[in-house]
């Protein structure tokens, strides 16, 4: 099961993410995990939140934004971890456009999210090789 | 075929003679009953018998869209009222509307002209000819429709819009010759295709296509649609209409009427003539207007004027396709580049037309750059895309203007608004200068 992410696209402006992050707060969401990628003009600021929807809808007066389904991988919080399924997927030739890790107060305690082209393979492969990925709910509930 | 065989192939000595002999009475004409020009000629020295053939043009003042704005709705008018028997009008996008007025003889040579681009693309008394310009004050229906009436064909006087009418009557009704803007010819042939029609399904034969800027790409994507030629026309409501210039079978430029319209190229920042073959603004002349009578209305269109000779066999001088306005021509790295070719790459390609284009200079290079608001549906999560669309954005560009921009897709509403208009060109360079 894929989970929910909010894409935003910001203006490489002092300002532009500060304004985006207050709305959240305003409206009460939680920002699990995010990660920025920017380039000169412009950046990309991914998020996982407790509501991907509320918060686009939050969000949209004020930014553009999105709501992409990626891919959340639990892992345990130690070394080499990661290794393990980035090999999975590489030996399944599945091409990562973007990933980027978080860590929650949970038994395993640490994750990865996941942007491949198409997700329902990646979780097939994933699965064989017996690494579970989140669902939208697990991933509320942390 | 030629509507009027004498005329649009007569001599080069034989139109100049015409055009030499009409000058001199329209001038006195102007000079006599509108006392706008009259002050501006007497402002500038220049007598009515100062001017004694075309060459003697030059000597007289420019006439421009601030000069229809100052003189509306009547002081350029050059006959009474009662003589007068239709307005036109234009659309009035920028500032006031332009009023023109026309007596019946006015008419006559204007119907004439678009009856010369008619027979020009094959229209005889056999055909049947779809007008779907708008009617009303908008030149181009009107126009079209009187040409088709002299030409002798079976008019569809079907005025814009109601496509599914447009087709039904197209289909039933056989029409062979279809005149409308290119951008609805477009649209025609895509709901053609939609409704089943594969092109050779119609009777059409040619299309005359004008009213706005159209590119070479978009004439053969329309050819190939509704499996016809397509051809320009040209026109202004300040000279008359559509018809003041139109294509010929060889689809390489405008033939215009200069028994009635004398053309000039000049540089838009002297206002200096300019030789034949350079590229300028165009201005024009009406030899026999007698209600709206311009002289030397500058048209803001840029374009080249050739007498080189058309294989066609009409002898009357080519426009090229404008290729931009005067009043917003920019000079970079020493090409002539206008928004409005940005803002068509922009359309083709599926972006919004809010966009920003800075110039600036470099270590004495000229640099463009084109800020362009993203949507929704181009949005994507992956930096890649993104980039992906700015380098295709500039490859296009590059092939449309001649010089190379940076494009950079920027969030929407983020490109500056005054009064609610966006500011297209900001010109950095002249705070150097
Ligand atoms: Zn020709």
């Amino acid at each position: 099961m894929a989970v929910k992410q909010l894409s935003v696209f910001l203006e490489n402006k002092s300002g532009k993410l500060i304004d985006a992050v207050k709305t959240l707060a305003d409206n009460k969401i939680n920002i699990r995990a995010m990660s920025i990628a920017d380039t000169k003009d412009f950046g990309i600021l991914r998020l996982i939140v407790s509501d991907a929807e509320k918060a686009k809808t939050a969000l949209s007066d004020q930014v553009l934004c999105a709501v992409t389904d990626v891919i959340a991988v639990e892992m345990k919080d130690e070394a080499g971890a990661l290794c393990g399924i980035l090999d999975v997927l590489n030996k399944a030739n599945i091409n990562i456009e973007y990933m980027y890790a978080f860590t929650a107060s949970t038994a395993n305690g640490a994750y990865v999210v996941l942007r491949v082209d198409d997700n329902s393979v990646a979780e097939s492969v994933l699965k064989k090789n017996g690494i579970a990925t989140l669902n939208n709910d697990e991933l509320q509930k942390m | 075929m030629y509507y009027q065989p004498e005329i649009e192939t007569a001599s080069r000595e034989e139109i100049l003679k015409i055009q030499n002999e009409k000058i001199v009475k329209q001038v006195r004409h102007v000079y006599d009953n509108v006392k706008y020009y009259r002050d501006l000629m007497d402002k500038k020295g220049v007598k009515p018998e100062d001017i004694k053939s075309v060459d003697d043009i030059k000597k007289l003042p420019f006439l421009t869209k601030a000069d229809l704005r100052d003189a509306y709705p009547y002081g350029l008018l050059g006959t009474d009222l009662k003589n007068c028997v239709r307005i036109q009008s234009t659309s009035g996008t920028t500032g006031k509307r332009v009023v023109a007025f026309y007596t019946q003889k006015d008419i006559d040579l204007w119907e004439e002209c678009c009856a010369r681009a008619i027979v020009a693309v094959g229209g005889t008394n056999e055909d049947v000819c779809q007008v779907c310009y708008g009617y009303g004050l908008f030149t181009g229906g009107m126009g079209l429709n009187g040409g088709s009436h002299k030409v002798g064909c079976l008019t569809l006087p079907m005025s814009s819009g109601n496509t599914e009418r447009q087709i039904q009557f197209m289909m039933d009704l056989n029409a062979t010759i279809l005149c409308c803007t290119p951008s609805y010819a477009a649209y025609i042939g895509e709901s053609l295709a939609e409704a089943g029609y594969k092109p050779e399904d119609n009777k059409l034969k040619a299309g005359i296509f004008g009213a706005e800027p159209w590119t070479e790409e978009m004439r053969r994507s329309i050819e190939k649609s509704l499996g016809i030629k397509a051809y320009d026309i040209y026109g202004l409501t300040e000279t008359s209409g559509p018809g003041v210039a139109f294509e010929c079978e060889a689809q390489a430029g405008m033939h215009i009427n200069e028994d009635h319209f004398y053309a000039e190229i000049i540089d838009p920042d002297t206002g200096e003539v300019l030789p034949e073959g350079e590229k300028g603004e165009l201005v024009f002349t009406s030899l026999d207007k007698e209600a709206f009578p311009l002289l030397r209305y500058r048209t803001r269109d840029i374009c080249v004027l050739t007498r080189e000779k058309c294989s066609c066999g009409r002898t009357h001088v080519k426009m090229s396709k404008p290729m931009g306005r005067s009043d917003d021509m920019m000079i970079i790295r020493g090409v002539n580049v206008f928004p409005s070719q940005i803002e068509t790459v922009l359309l083709n390609e599926k972006y919004p037309p809010n966009y920003q284009i800075v110039v600036d200079r470099v270590n004495n290079s000229d640099t463009l750059d084109i800020y362009v608001e993203i949507t929704q549906e181009l949005f994507s999560d992956k930096v890649s895309d993104t980039q992906a669309r700015e380098k295709a954005l500039e490859a296009t560009m590059r092939t449309m203007l001649g010089i190379g921009p940076k494009v950079h897709l920027v969030p929407p509403k983020t490109i500056t608004r005054s009064e609610g208009k966006a500011v297209r060109v900001i010109d950095k360079r002249k705070l150097h200068d």
